[in-house]
């Protein structure tokens, strides 16, 4: 992995401050990912992971700063003016967000439907060829979200946001709420994703199994700031006291211990 | 990995045509998702003669995604299966992998679709829902009274607050609404019936008119109507999210049954709140009778209020207000009914609530004509 050049970052976010009220989420963040990375945001439940990702995604501007997707800024743009960006980036939400009323084939061929000339049968197909990379078994298709597990929702939500072949992916806690086989599936599958399709991935999570054995690079935030940034074996290493309580604590070495035995 | 794999911003037109000899084939061009119709539009019509082996040079490829690489798969397998024996080659590594990745997981071809179930079963299929339908509610009526019935019997099991929480924003949030309304429905008819009245100069006949058809027909019916549209929809939007939210799980877990909970004080406040309801909108559409009948017949307050004395028995009055606690438990019902049968999906809130504000006014319009034969029947 080269330096990050500045036509290198495909998200660039740059002095960051975000506010609810009198409460302050964010106090001056800045950290760029580049391109083919698996970045990953940690931080105990609070500290803003997922605003942050929403503000990337232009659902919700930030109080100040500035936040660069694909050299373009993000922050304060409408809906209308997001809509080529929002092509180029796939969006997994923590929860899903499946349309309920929608098939799983449905909900990835929607994507295709609105924002390609293909017609049924192709979209259908490659709906079709979507849920299979996702992992999913091919009877999941036509299922309705209600009647999935909690895992295969994932996938599923996983499945429409490739839909459209995104260059970025936005994952919010992708391995949360799953089983342990789960969420070694999701390991797998977000690191093929990026070998395989040159993905560049931005996530959130608190998994530290996910961390050590999927991201290149992990920032953590707290206290509104971020308090580290790097490689996980370099995070591990730190002296900041946060971060040493974050990534060594009985969780943390079980998690470190088992990504050391299966290298 | 700094480069660009499945995202050039080339516009090279992707194809894939016979070589120069039968068993040669070159594939070019960006793989990639916007140019697949154009490319699956040209690949059906291009033709591959002969037979035995075909080498496909993919060496001019300049950018692939998965529905690319899905695209380039399914052409090599309709070849396949044409007898032709396919090899490609000069594809970059990662364009490979990726192949390699799709043929992984291609899903096996799919099964057909389920025909479409024909007319006659449609109609039966709809049916049998409205049997179903019909038999839901009545068990769910019966599990009211059931639990009404514990909880007559240890009367510390009523919910007060929600009781009275209920009676306020099911009855008294809606006095300016059902005012309104039968203020406006005793000025139409008033008004209409004046012209008439007019004609063979029976004025003070108005406050028969518009005392009698308020008071016994049109307000119980208006405010049940209302109500279903207010308060019914409520109960269902209620209910069902909190059933997609798996909180009426939660709350039997808690072990707090949600008929107390839910549905026993909606029930009881409704068929406080809608009598008392009735009373009011019966006043304010007589008022609204009296102001167009003074205005459009000569008719004064004072002539009208008293002759309403004799034109509306007690009775007619009773039984118009009477009817409102049955319309109450129908909407209240219904509407509680449907929020349980929500499944899983948004749409499905929103279906429910649409049957059940249906259903309610349906029925308690029906409940309206068979009382009204009741009643003629016992010479009320």
């Amino acid at each position: 992995m080269n330096a990050a050049t500045p036509s290198d970052a495909i998200v660039e976010v740059r002095g960051l401050h975000t506010r609810f009220g009198p409460a302050v989420v964010h106090e001056d963040v800045s950290f760029s990912v580049r391109r083919g990375e698996i970045f990953a945001l940690v931080g105990a439940s609070g500290c803003g992971k997922s605003t942050l990702l929403r503000e990337a995604i232009a659902l919700q501007p930030p109080a100040a700063g500035s936040i660069r997707v694909f050299g373009r800024e993000v922050v304060g743009l409408g809906d209308e003016e997001a809509l080529p960006l929002r092509r180029r980036w796939g969006v997994m939400f923590e929860r899903g967000a499946l349309f309920s009323a929608l098939t799983v084939t449905e909900n990835v061929g929607m994507v295709l439907h609105e924002h390609t000339p293909l017609d049924a049968r192709l979209i259908e197909e490659i709906a079709a060829l979507k849920i299979a990379l996702s992992g999913l078994p091919a009877d999941a298709g036509p299922k309705y979200p209600n009647e999935l597990s909690g895992g295969m929702r994932k996938r599923a939500a996983l499945a429409r946001a490739m839909a459209l072949d995104p260059e970025l992916l936005f994952l919010d806690e992708p391995t949360a709420g799953l089983d342990p086989l789960s969420a070694d599936g999701i390991d797998v599958l977000v690191r093929n994703l990026r070998d395989a399709l040159g993905l560049t991935i931005l996530m959130s999570t608190h998994d530290l199994d996910l961390l050590w054995r999927t991201a290149d690079r992990v920032a953590v935030l707290g206290e509104g700031r971020i308090l580290g940034i790097g490689a996980m074996s370099e995070l591990a290493s730190s002296n900041h006291p946060l971060i040493r309580e974050y990534f060594h604590g009985p969780r943390g070495r079980a998690a470190r211990e088992q990504a050391w035995k299966q290298k | 990995m700094t480069e660009t794999i499945a995202h050039q911003d080339s516009d090279d037109a992707a194809d894939l045509r016979p070589g120069p000899s039968p068993s040669e084939a070159s594939c070019e061009g960006a793989w990639v998702l916007r140019a697949i119709t154009q490319l699956e539009r040209r690949l059906a019509v291009q033709s591959f003669p002969g037979g035995g082996e075909l080498v496909i040079d993919a060496a001019a490829v300049t950018a692939m995604d998965t529905s690319g690489a899905w695209l380039l798969h399914r052409t090599i397998r309709a070849l396949e299966a044409r007898g032709r024996a396919v090899r490609v080659q000069g594809l970059r590594p990662e364009f490979d992998a990726l192949l390699r990745l799709v043929v992984a997981r291609m899903p096996a071809a799919r099964a057909p679709a389920a025909a479409a179930p024909g007319v006659l079963e449609r109609i039966g299929r709809k049916a049998w829902e409205s049997v179903l339908g019909g038999i839901g509610l009545l068990a769910f009526v019966g599990e009211c009274a059931v639990a009404l019935a514990r909880a007559l019997a240890q009367p510390r099991r009523f919910r007060w607050r929600p009781i009275l929480y209920n009676v306020q924003t099911a009855g008294f949030e809606a006095l300016p609404i059902t005012g309104t309304l039968s203020f406006l429905l005793g000025i139409v008819i008033a008004y209409q019936g004046a012209e008439q009245l007019r004609l063979v100069g029976a004025n003070i006949y108005i406050v028969d008119l518009v005392g009698l058809s308020m008071v016994r027909e049109l307000s119980p019916l208006i405010t049940a109507i209302i109500v279903a549209g207010r308060s019914g929809s409520a109960y269902t939007a209620q209910i069902g999210t909190m059933k997609v939210t798996e909180e009426i799980d939660a709350l039997r877990t808690v072990g707090v049954a949600p008929m107390d909970q839910l549905v026993l004080p909606k029930l009881l406040a409704l068929v406080v709140a809608l009598p008392l309801l009735t009373v009011y909108t019966d006043a304010m559409g007589i008022f609204g009778g009296m102001i167009m009948a003074r205005a459009q017949l000569d008719v004064s307050f004072p002539t009208f209020l008293d002759r309403l004395d004799e034109a509306v028995s007690l009775k007619s009055y009773l039984i118009g207000v009477g009817k409102a606690p049955v319309f109450a438990a129908i909407i209240a019902l219904v509407g509680c009914y449907r929020g349980f049968q929500v499944t899983g999906s948004a749409e499905s809130v929103g279906r429910q609530t649409t049957v059940s504000v249906v259903q309610s006014i349906f029925l308690v319009i029906l409940i309206d004509a068979l009382f009204s034969i009741a009643f003629s029947w016992l010479d009320l």
